[in-house]
Order: structure tokens, then sequence, then C-alpha cells
């Protein structure tokens, strides 16, 4: 297939990874573990916005940001459930936590919405056509509520006194302590960020392809590469790690077989973990 | 009455105690020095009076009122701030972020705040758009003791402000310390250059092995012999 | 049920938890002694299951093989195919944070899931291998499945007390003080990175062990058994509701948690029919659940771990 059509997936991929990417990076920067559930909590949002999208027939703009709200208490639930009662702890059991929540949730989506593929809309979509390159309607949605979104998380970041403080805990979390900042509270919208994204990343995904119980999981890899790519407990960083892992999977497909798309996430941190663990933007320590 | 106390605190980390009787006081306006050798627990000391440690005996006043084992958030409201030895900047923050995290807890206007800490720190302004972690070990200690003043302490804490900096930036930093003390603020430092300080303190103390050893004024501890020939270099 | 066919299931039960065990105790070594986050368990299940069945099978179309050799040679292949791929990933991920070996190791089970469902050429795809032959089978007649169960006893035998020696031997200490205080550890340098990685390769190693034995125990092997939540996450639950650190523990859990797990079958079957398609994710709704239980309420397991005894001085 043409080049340029796979940069265009790629980009549409990268969007999804990088949402995703941005929740893992700040989860593992301030609550210092890798959050093994993020997968599925982004198939969650997309099972929640079924109900919104296709069962109730909402548009899109209604049933995403009901999805991203849902998404974000039901991390914010299992923290106040389990994650917080492991986080005096040491950080890896809340890894192994994490894990079990990843297959809880899971099979609560198949018990639920059953094991099958499922598609948000039925009817085949017509792709626009510009200068030889297709791309579909829900792509160019995809790609605008994704810059839309990631436009607001760096304000949010940027500008706000929690965003800040956000960032100076994934820096230095004993000086944050110090300094009086309610780190409870910035857990809480850790979550909330987190979660949020992830349900996008999920209903964005579900449009993209569709919806299967074990979607969040099989992204999980790429999602991982992507922080690690990046640095990992640095959002910014998140972003580009999220394009460049979509893009180079998509763009595999030139050499390889499809099926093993998911390998060169794997492939490309395996690099990462032996060249430059520290990320592309290097500085958080990996010890 | 005295700003801080610390009455015969013992407390550690974990099982083993590292903190064994610790008595100190500052009193209001003064600089007090904690001079000691590597390991002596002066640092704990630190950590004690900011809650970072479980203590199984003593009591911690501040100001009137028993702030022991007291959490580090509710000890910054109460009015102490604390500059850690090491890791104590935000390095991807910029200055300016840095010193508002200094006053996270504040919800009213913190510009002046902020003004006061470029006066009293001149480079700081200049750089105040750039990543902490990027500036000199001079200027980071700076943002580290101006996020530290934001909150308008009464006691601030500095553990160590000028280790591992050239000369001109220790002068600097001991000159600071003095204009910042001017203003009313109690100090509670601990120092290896322990005759800079000491010459600058109103009262010092010695530790020694998680416990008090010698205390008495700067000039007492600078001319007593034995002080001088364990600590400070003959 | 008759009394023979409870006998037929007591030994078809034991032969799986001696199999669990297994995997459970090379977990215990990579988590238990040297805090080594393994979450792809399963991928060294599977390679040790794949590679015993591909050098001991008989000639097919479906997959390669051919090489018809004796059982000992293919578990000692599994154990070193195991062995290797740890290393690899070892090598890999030695000096980083638990976190990494954890994402680092999903990703090899990851691949290896792929591998099995896409290369129909080596592992027969979706369609799996047949025909493994068991080992012992005919020697006795009548007494095939006793007897390989006492031979998978006995290989739990010897690695529970390879296990229990390493635990008190330095090197165990050395593994313990590594686990206590990763960072400290990382700055003594090479030798203790050495005595990590060993324990990772050691733990693959059984369990490539474990997944030979389950090979020629099931003698038909396709890529559902190996999915990452019976290879993987069931070990992980057993080695945490039995204890980490403690070696019995590990066999406790594995003894207890797949009580557990089969009696959720039981009870799921017993759900109205429209409810049984979903039965499969009901049950690992409640070992997930379960998992969470115990990690809130005895995070040290029924058997918590214990430093070893002193060393008597004659
Ligand atoms: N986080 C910690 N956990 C456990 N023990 C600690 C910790 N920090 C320090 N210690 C121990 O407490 C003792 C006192 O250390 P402390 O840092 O208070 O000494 P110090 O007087 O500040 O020394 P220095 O001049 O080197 O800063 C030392 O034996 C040290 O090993
Ligand atoms: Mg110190």
């Amino acid at each position: 297939m043409d080049i340029l059509q796979l940069l265009i997936y790629g980009i549409v991929l990268g969007g999804v990874i990088a949402l995703g990417a941005i929740g893992v990076s700040l989860t593992f920067g301030i609550l210092g573990f890798a959050n093994f559930s993020h997968g599925d909590l982004m198939s969650t949002g997309a099972y929640i916005a079924l109900i919104f999208f296709t069962t109730l027939a909402w548009p899109l703009w209604i049933a995403l940001p009901i999805a991203m709200i849902a998404t974000a208490a039901l991390a914010l639930a299992i923290d106040r459930s389990l994650y917080r009662w492991f986080r005096t702890r040491q950080p890896v059991i809340l890894l192994i936590s994490s894990f079990g929540v990843a297959l809880i949730l899971r099979s609560l989506v198949q018990m639920i919405w059953g094991p099958d593929t499922i598609t948000y809309q039925t009817g085949i979509q017509m792709p626009y056509r510009v200068a030889g390159l297709r791309i579909r309607p829900d792509q160019i949605t995809i790609l605008l509520c994704t810059i839309f979104l990631v436009l607001a998380v760096h304000l949010f970041l940027q500008r706000t006194k929690m965003g800040k403080a956000m960032r100076a805990m994934a820096d230095n979390p004993n000086l944050a302590r110090l300094s009086g900042i309610d780190t409870e509270r910035v857990v809480l919208w850790t979550w909330v960020l987190g979660g949020g994204l992830a349900g996008a990343a999920g209903v964005f995904l579900g449009l993209d392809t569709r919806l299967h119980p074990e979607m969040g999981w099989t992204l999980l890899l790429p999602i991982f590469a992507a922080a690690i790519l990046s640095g990992i407990g640095k959002p910014y960083g998140a972003i580009v790690g999220g394009l460049v892992i979509g893009i180079v999977q998509e763009m595999s497909t030139l050499v390889i077989a499809a099926a093993y798309k998911p390998a060169i996430a794997f492939a490309i941190l395996v690099v990462m973990l032996i060249v430059r663990p520290t990320g592309l933007f290097s500085g958080r320590s990996t010890v | 009455m005295s700003l801080l106390s610390m009455e015969k605190v013992t407390g550690g980390y974990g099982e083993a105690d590292i903190l064994h009787d610790v008595t100190l006081r500052v009193e209001a306006g003064e600089i007090v020095v904690i001079v000691g050798p590597n390991g002596a627990g002066k640092s704990t000391a630190m950590k004690a009076i900011f809650g970072l440690l479980k203590l199984r005996s003593g009591q911690i006043r501040f100001d009137g009122q028993d702030i022991t084992n007291w959490k580090p958030d509710r000890v910054v409201r109460r009015g102490i701030c604390f500059v850690p030895q090491t890791d104590n900047v935000f390095p991807t923050l910029t200055v300016q972020e840095n010193l508002e995290m200094g006053a996270f807890v504040r919800n009213d206007d913190i510009r002046p705040a902020m003004e006061r800490v470029f006066e009293l720190f001149p480079p700081l302004r200049e750089k105040r758009r750039q990543a902490a972690g990027t500036l000199s070990g001079g200027q980071r200690q700076m943002v580290a003791m101006g996020r530290a003043l934001m909150l308008d302490p009464k006691l601030l804490l500095l553990d160590e402000p000028t280790a591992g900096l050239s000369p001109i930036f220790i002068d600097q930093i001991f000159q600071i310390v003095k204009q910042v003390n001017a203003t009313g603020i109690g100090i509670l430092m601990v120092e290896q250059n322990a005759k800079q300080a000491l010459a600058i303190a109103n009262r010092g103390y010695v530790m020694a092995q998680g416990a008090n050893r010698h205390e008495g004024t700067g000039q007492e501890l600078l001319a007593d012999r034995e002080v001088a020939e364990m600590f400070l270099g003959g | 049920m008759e009394l023979a066919g409870l006998l037929t299931y007591g030994i078809f039960f034991l032969t799986l938890v001696g199999i669990y065990g297994l995997l459970a105790l090379g977990l215990n070594v990579q988590w238990g002694y040297a805090g080594m986050l393994n979450i792809g368990v399963a991928a060294f299940f599977t390679v040790g299951a794949y590679t015993s069945a591909i050098i001991t099978t008989a000639e097919s179309s479906g997959h390669l093989g051919g090489f018809g050799l004796p059982f000992p040679v293919g578990l000692a292949s599994a154990m070193a195919l195991s062995g290797i791929l740890a290393l690899g990933v070892g090598l890999i991920t030695l000096r980083l944070r638990s976190d990494y070996l954890a994402i680092a190791s999903i990703g090899i089970a990851e691949i290896v899931r792929l591998t099995l469902k896409n290369e129909g050429w080596l592992t027969g795809g979706v369609r799996g291998m047949a025909g493994i032959p068991r080992p012992l089978a005919g020697l006795i007649p009548g007494y095939d499945a006793t007897l390989y169960l006492l031979l998978v006893l006995a290989f739990v035998a010897a690695v529970y007390w390879a296990n229990e020696r390493a635990w008190r031997s330095p090197w165990g200490r050395v593994l313990r003080a590594i686990r206590e205080n990763e960072a400290a550890a990382r700055a003594m340098g090479k030798n203790s990175l050495l005595f990590r990685l060993q324990a990772f390769v050691l733990g693959a190693v059984v369990m490539g062990l474990a997944g030979a034995l389950y090979a020629h125990f099931v003698r038909f092997i396709s890529p559902e058994a190996f999915n990452p939540l019976f290879a993987t996450f069931l070990i992980w639950v057993m080695l945490i509701a039995g204890g980490s650190g403690n070696n019995r523990g590990a066999l406790l859990g594995a003894f207890v948690i797949w009580i557990v797990w089969s009696a959720t079958e039981i009870f799921v079957t017993r759900l109205p029919e429209d409810l049984v398609t979903r039965a499969g994710a009901l049950r690992v709704l409640l070992i997930g659940i379960l998992l969470q239980v115990i990690l809130l309420a005895r995070p040290q397991g029924i058997l918590p771990e214990r430093p070893p005894r002193p060393e008597r001085h004659e």
C-alpha cells in the first residue's frame, strides 16, 4: 500500500496510543507504578460509549464526554477501593493489583457485552479521497478530537495550579509533599485525567477499528512503548512517542506480516531499553 | 516561649532509632546552626520536625502548639518551610513554577511574595522561564530557598544550603540567610561550613551519633577547643 | 461418582496441581527471592511445552516435527530454550527498575503468543499439536496416569529441594538483600546483578520444565491453554495466596487456587443456559477479585515468608 496512506493510518493510531500513553505516563510519574489496567480501562470506555452512541443513538459529541466521565469515575473508584491501600506499600504491589484489575475489567466487559466483535455503527462509511489517499470521516473526527484533547491537556498542565502540581509531583514527589502540595488531590486528578483520556482513546480505537474485549489489552504494549520512548513520567513526550509507535507500526506492514504489528512496538521498546532507557527526552531516573 | 522546641526526641526511619533524646530550640528571630560529623543525624532531626519520621517519644512544639507527628502539609501551613539537602527543586518546572509550588497552600495573590524572592535572588528574575534543572548549583539552591520563602514562613529549615557550592556562592548564601533573618524569620540551619555558619549564628548545637553533644552561642562554640578540634577542622 | 472415577479425577487433578506447583516454584525464585516482576510466565511455559512437543513428536504435516526424540531430550531442550529466552529478557532489563522488566516480560509473552498463532508450520497454529507421547506409558498397563503423576511429583520434590537449599545459601541471602533495596543493590555492582540474572533464568527454566510436563500430560496443545490468564495470572494468584518467598506456600497456593479455580467451573456450569457462554468471564472475574482480597487482607499469603533458620554450628 502507499506509504502516505499508511502514514495517515499511522497518525490516527498514533493519536490513540498517545492519549493512552499520557495517562500511563502520568500514573507512572505520580504514583510510581506501571498501570497494567490502563488498556482495559480504554476498552471499558469504548463499551460504555456503545450504550449511548449505538444503543441510544446519541451523537458522538454527547456519547464521547459521557464515556470519558464514566471512565474517569471508574478509574477513581478503582483507586479509592484498591490502589489507595497499596500506595504505602511497595509500588510493585500496585502493579500486581493493576494486572488483576485489568482482568476484572476485561471479564466484566465480556460478561456484559459478550466476547464477540461489535461495531459502533452498522453500514459502511465512504472514505474521502484526497490526492489518491483515502481517509474515512471517522478518522478525521478522531484526529480532530485527539488534537483538541491534547491541547486541553497541555493547557491544563501548563496553566492551572493543579496541572503544575501534577508535573511537580511527577518530578519530585518528596519535595511536593514538603511544599505542602495536597498530594491526595493530585492523585485524584491524575486518575480523572488519565481515566478520561483512556475513555476517549478507547472510543477512538472503537471508531477506527472495532470493539472487542481485548482491544485495550492488545494496545497496552504499544502504549507502554510510547511512554518509555518518551521517557516515562513525561506526559508531553508521550504524545511524540505515541505518534512514532503508531506510524512505525503501520509502516511495518510494508515489510512484515500485519499480524506482527504489536511486535514492532516491542522491538522499539527493547531497543529503547538497551540504548536509552530514560527516554528520548530523558530526565527521570530508571532505577 | 520558644518559636520551636524539640524535647527529648527519639525515633528513626524504621526499627532502629537514629535520634536519641535530641533537644533543641529556636527563639523568634534567631539563627540557630546545627553542626556535626557525617551521619550524625542532623538531617534526620530536621525531618523529624517536618513530620517525616515516626517519633517514638519526645515532643515538638512550634509557636505554642504541639506539632509532634503532624503531616508535612500541616506543618507547612503552620509556618515552617524546609529546604532539603538534596533534590530540592522540581527540575522540569520553570523557576517561576517552582516558586508557585512553594505557595501551593496559598489562595491569595502570590505576586508580592514572588517579587520579594526575586529581589532577594536577582539572578532568578531573568531565569524565571527556564527549567530549574538546567540552572547551576548555586542558582538551584536559590530556587530552593526561594520556593521555601514563598509562604512567608515564621521558621525556615535549611539543610546544608552551601554544600557543593563555590566560595563566592557560599558567601552569597550566607548573606541571604542574614537578610532573610533580618525580616524576622527564624532560621534553623545544618551546615558543614561550621566556622562561617557559627559566625552568623545566635546559637549552635553540635550533634554526634544521633544525640546532642554541645550547645552554646555561636561565639562560645567557635571558641571551644574541643569543638574546634572535633568539628571545625582545628 | 464411582470410586474409580473419583480416583481418576484425583490423579488428573494432582498432576495439574503438580505442574502449576512447578510454575509457582519457578515464579517464587524470580519474584519471591529476587523481587523480579515476571508478568510473562506464559511465555516460558509455552516455549517449554512447544519445544518438548516438537522434539518428541512423530512426523506431522501440521507443524514442525518428526524428530521423535526421547522424552528426556524434549525436557532438556524445553528447559534450555526457556532459559535462553529468559537470559535475553534479563540482560535487557537487568539494570532497570522492576516495572521495566514487567513490561518487557509481557512483550515477550505477546510475541510468543503471536508466533504461536501465526506460524502454523512451526506450531500448528490455532489447530495445535496432537500426538505428543506420554512417557512411561504402558510400563505397568492401566497405570499410565498414576506413573506420570509420580514422575511429576518427583520433579516437584526435586525443584522444591533445590529451591530450599538456594533460599538458605549465600546466593539466596544476596538475592533477598537486592530485593529489599533495588537501588542500593544496583550500586553494589556486577556480582549482585549476575545473581539476579541467575534467579530469573533459573525460574524460567523451571517454568519451561513445567511447560514440557504439561504438554506430555495433556498430549494435545493449542494456543487456548497458554493464554495469559491460565499461564500467567493464575500462577501469580497462586504464589501470592500461598505466600511469596515461601516454597511450601507456593505449593499450597497452587493446590488451593487450583481447587478454587476448578470449583468456579462447577459453579458456573450450574448457571442458566443463556449465561453459560459468559461463564468463562465470570470465573476470571472471581479469581481477579480473589487476588485483590488477598492483597488487601493478607498480602503475606497463607504461609508468610520466613528468614532461613541460622545454620547450626557443630
Ligand atoms: N531515609 C533513610 N532511611 C534509613 N536510614 C536513613 C535514612 N536517611 C538517613 N539514614 C541514616 O540515618 C543516619 C543519620 O543520617 P542523616 O542524614 O540524618 O545524617 P546527617 O547528619 O545529615 O549527615 P550528612 O552530614 O551526611 O548529611 C545515618 O546513619 C543514615 O544512614
Ligand atoms: Mg544531612
